[in-house]
């Protein structure tokens, strides 16, 4: 008997105290928050903040979207049984947060520096993100604007047109706070996010 | 080991962008998605079991109870997560949340006039087990307005996340009641894929009615495959 996937079906606007309650303060609890960092003090690899907005057709930011990210350690293991290495003093590689309580509609994730995977791959961290008006969830890849020699030989990057490449680097900056990288997300307009169909 | 993922069935799954559901018409990406082959990084994702679900977390006729039980009707809501080979899915994290009964959230953002049951939160959590069951116990959400078109009702839902075993098998999804007369009105459900549609709609099931408690229904969650490739000797 042949199985068929259920359909997907958008997360819609009041999902904050089912998946992220502590963060928009209801009574429960969420399975993760916007900082990988959490009971994990003692990383390897740099540590930096992921700083970005969702932003509509219309260029306006999205205050009802819900973020996840999966990556790689600071020596570029994950932490799931498929990848046999052993990943890093705890670092669970995952995170969550709505972007309803910043006051600028951002996500911003404190983490580390993922390195590259399998040395072939440039470091990267997979972005999914979930809003009313998104019947599906989406999934791109946040790359970083000064790993310039690894990001020239990746080969997923390699597969998105040369003019819409820059829709997935992160741009690095550093302030009091710290090194951040900067993603915004565009869903639509001229400078549109690559979205993968992974 | 070189696995792939089966890759998403675009005849299940919704278009981005659906005009009757309006906000989709600015928030739906309108160039195509590059599709990428899988490697570890779409192989693995975060796994979470038990330790996240708390006592009362599949009972959301309990787990924000403050001086009674919840009004409506008490439904149990059981099924199976397989993947697209009939595989259970094991162990794999499933979290919902719902409307009460009036059809209200307790959302901040719901301005709905019904009224919040103080005995009822509507999200929970649970993980499947060695077969790919879950099971939870609620009650039957109301149906609500909503602002997408003149007198619009959203029909009697819950909505379930679900992660699978790796990042890209996340699902999140609706399951709807049968023979709700708004699912033929509903923009949302009306937006799936026609050959597509049945799958989110649970099953009365009187095999999941308890006697003297409450209704069953049935819902069963086939989340994408993989294609496993045999080691090479
Ligand atoms: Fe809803």
């Amino acid at each position: 008997m042949a199985y068929k996937q259920t359909p997907s079906q958008t997360i819609g606007p009041f999902f904050a105290y089912g998946l992220t309650a502590e963060q928009y303060g209801y009574a429960f609890n969420q399975i993760a928050t916007a900082d990988l960092l959490a009971g994990v003090p003692d990383m390897d690899g740099e540590r930096i903040k992921i700083v970005g907005r969702v932003l509509d057709g219309n260029g306006a930011a999205v205050s009802d979207a819900m973020i996840e990210i999966w990556q790689a350690d600071g020596q570029g293991r994950y932490r799931h049984p498929a990848d046999d290495r052993i990943a890093n003093s705890g670092f669970r590689g995952f995170g969550r947060v709505g972007t309803g309580t910043d006051d600028q509609a951002r996500f911003v994730f404190d983490t580390i520096k993922p390195a590259s995977v399998d040395g072939v791959q440039a470091p990267h961290i997979t972005i999914c993100i979930f809003a009313r008006g998104l019947l599906n969830h989406l999934f791109t890849r946040i790359y970083f604007d000064d790993e310039v020699n690894a990001n020239a030989s990746d080969p997923v990057l390699a597969a998105v047109p040369d003019d819409r490449r820059h829709t997935l680097l992160a741009r690095r900056g550093e302030d009091v706070s710290g090194i951040h990288y900067t993603f915004d997300i565009a869903l639509q307009g001229e400078n549109e996010t690559v979205f993968l169909d992974i | 080991m070189t696995d792939t993922l089966k890759p998403r069935d675009w005849e299940a799954h919704p278009p981005h962008r659906h005009p009757d559901y309006r906000s989709t018409a600015l928030r739906g990406p309108t160039k195509p998605m590059i599709p990428v082959p899988s490697s570890l990084s779409e192989l693995t994702g975060p796994v979470y079991g038990h330790e996240v679900v708390g006592e009362l977390d599949a009972d959301l006729t309990r787990n924000g109870a403050s001086n009674g039980e919840p009004l409506g009707e008490r439904i149990i809501v059981a099924g199976r997560v397989l993947d697209e080979d009939g595989r259970p899915q094991r162990n794999t994290l499933i979290e919902l949340w719902q409307a009460n009964a009036a059809g209200r959230y307790i959302d901040h953002g719901d301005s709905h006039d019904a009224p919040i049951d103080p005995n009822f939160f509507g999200g929970g959590r649970c993980v499947t087990d060695d077969e790919g069951r879950y099971r939870f116990i609620t009650v039957k959400p109301g149906a609500y307005p909503w602002g997408n078109h003149t007198n619009g009702w959203r029909p009697n839902h819950i909505h379930f996340s679900l992660f699978g075993p790796s990042f890209t098998t996340r699902l999140i999804t609706q399951m709807y009641f049968p023979g709700d007369p708004l699912l033929d009105l509903d923009p949302i459900y009306l937006g799936t894929p026609e050959a597509a549609r049945e799958r989110l709609v649970g099953k009365f099931s009187l095999d999941v009615t308890e006697e003297n408690y409450a209704l069953g229904y049935a819902f069963d969650i086939v989340l994408r495959g993989r294609n496993e490739t045999p080691m090479e000797s």
